[in-house]
């Protein structure tokens, strides 16, 4: 019982990252139609920042640790709508499959930048513990601080983000554009700067998620966004893609997979059962979990 | 108000529209006839930006607007209700019409514009949490018509606002166009296939053929014009 409840809480603080991940790979695709997969890069930056700006701050305080984690998601804003504006936007009459070797093209671009050893350098740097660090010890449970902000993080960022997409002007901007992109021009809304906003906050998260991901994990090194950032793409394919809350739940989902096969003694495959599940689901449910033709997308 | 000079439209090798020019005076209702293909909904797409023009020149209160972004047409008070309604279908029919005031400001003035639709549509009001994708085709269109109001047009659009609408709710919809048109002073542009009830409501018409005016005039006169009448009007 207690292995289990230490693993739900592993699964849990994982999921928790998948799914911020994963949000942006699914509000991209609902108003641009299209996988950004220079996403999980951004996720990836969004930790390097976090490291380089994190070892100007002092450690193990809460004001270093917020301010780090903002400064990540700034940064990753910013870089999200840099590439989309750069490398997307003057694509967007061309054929969909150019913007998506396009998307590959930018991810390429990223990872190899930062192995340049000006850059980042391809070696695995630690992060630093920006954030106070407790452990506690609960009837032999484990609690680490850590996990706890991950899960803490990640539920304060998707109810914001919930907030911003359905209770602002701005967000239902962007389910507008994502119904139907040419009523929501003829009702005075700029496309492009609902497409900025989008990529802005998606970035944002996938920043958020480098951080707590370092932060769990430790170690930041260019290649680090590939698998998260697969997984992650899965989780909104299982969600539903182009769905919110199917993000949310798909990230949990193979987080939880992930983690209880990890602890058993199939633990070598936990990988390949994650992805055989995605098949599995996809099989009787292709549309993803959520994914009805009238659910919200975004 | 709205004066159109040989403008031309293509789509590709294919021209859909080639060389149209007409003009809607400030507070008339002008109507746009002509049969499928005719080049009615690419005219209007044009005239609020969707497509860009090949040729031509579109001046909108003595402003050249024809390569204008349409959120910026949309912003000089030329609101357009695209054909097949096009509503937000996920959206309920409160943020259906916030959307239309996307670009409004003033809360007060929003708040009235909408009472002022409520008022026109009470149909709207008692379906105010409801999702657009819900509604009955006229409710469709009265929500569409609605949010192009929402943006305090100066000038409107409507592209076939009787198309697959229960014929009693047509002449609904077409007593609140009249009205829209005298209460508010919004000039109307209206593109009909239902030629009878355009020209019923119009002071002038202009008939398209494959992307030309073949015959323009008073509404009066076009409705007795006997080649119209054999085309359109069943003989």
């Amino acid at each position: 019982m207690t292995e289990f409840l230490q693993q739900l809480l592993n699964a849990l603080s994982l999921g928790a990252i998948y799914a911020l991940i994963a949000l942006g790979y699914t509000m991209v695709y609902g108003v641009l139609r299209f996988i950004n997969f220079a996403h999980s890069d951004v996720f990836m930056v969004g930790a390097v920042a976090g490291c380089l700006i994190g070892k100007h701050l002092p450690t193990g305080t809460w004001w270093g640790g917020l301010t780090c984690l903002l400064a990540a998601m700034i940064v990753c804003s910013a870089l999200g709508m840099f590439i989309e504006r750069f490398a997307y936007r003057p694509l967007r009459s061309s054929p969909r499959l150019n913007v998506l070797i396009t998307a590959i093209g930018v991810s390429l671009l990223l990872e190899y930048t930062f192995q340049n050893e000006h850059v980042f350098g391809a070696a695995p740097r630690s992060f630093p513990q920006v954030f106070p660090q407790v452990v506690w010890q609960l009837r032999g449970l484990t609690l680490s601080s850590n996990q706890l902000l991950v899960i803490g993080v990640a539920l304060v960022l998707m109810v914001a983000l919930q907030f911003i997409v359905f209770r602002t002007k701005i967000g239902t901007a962007m389910r507008a554009v994502a119904l139907n992109p040419r009523a929501a021009q003829l009702v005075g809304i700029n496309p492009d700067v609902v497409v900025s906003f989008t990529f802005a906050l998606g970035s944002a998260l996938a920043g958020a998620g480098g951080i707590l991901y370092a932060l769990n994990y430790q170690s930041v090194e260019p290649l680090m966004g590939v698998m998260p950032g697969l997984k992650a793409f899965v989780a909104a394919v299982i969600g539903g893609i182009g769905n919110i809350p199917g993000a949310a739940l798909g990230g949990l989902l193979i987080g939880t997979i992930e983690t209880f096969v990890g602890g058993s003694q199939l633990s070598t495959y936990k990988d390949a059962i994650a992805f055989a599940l995605l098949i599995l689901i996809l099989l009787f449910r292709p549309a993803g979990l959520l994914g009805r033709s009238h659910v919200e997308k975004v | 108000m709205l004066t159109v000079t040989d403008l031309s439209v293509s789509y590709g090798a294919i021209n859909a529209v080639a060389g149209i020019s007409f003009e809607v005076p400030q507070g008339g209702i002008v109507t746009l006839l002509g049969g499928n293909g005719a080049g009615k909904t690419t005219t209007l797409h044009t005239l609020s930006g969707l497509l860009k023009p090949k040729g031509g020149k579109i001046t909108f209160c003595g402003e050249d607007i024809t390569r204008l972004p349409s959120h910026q047409i949309v912003a000089r008070g030329l609101c357009h209700v695209p054909e097949g309604r096009m509503v937000f279908a996920n959206l309920s029919v409160a943020e259906n019409l916030a959307m239309g005031a996307f670009l409004q400001t003033d809360k007060a003035a929003i708040a009235e514009t909408r009472e002022h639709i409520f008022t026109l549509f009470p149909r709207l009001k008692e379906r105010i949490k409801q999702t657009a994708g819900t509604l009955s085709g006229g409710e469709q269109q009265m929500l569409a018509i609605g949010r192009a109001l929402m943006g305090r047009p100066k000038f409107l659009m409507l592209d076939e606002p009787s198309l697959g609408i229960a014929p009693r709710l047509i002449t609904t919809i077409f007593e609140k166009i009249v009205e829209i048109n005298r209460a508010q002073g919004i000039t109307i542009l209206l593109v009909e296939q239902n030629a009878n009830l355009a020209l019923e409501i119009s002071s002038h018409g202009y008939v398209l053929e494959t992307g030309r005016i073949a015959c323009s005039g008073p509404s009066e006169k076009l409705r007795t014009t006997p080649q119209l009448k054999a085309a359109y009007l069943g003989g």
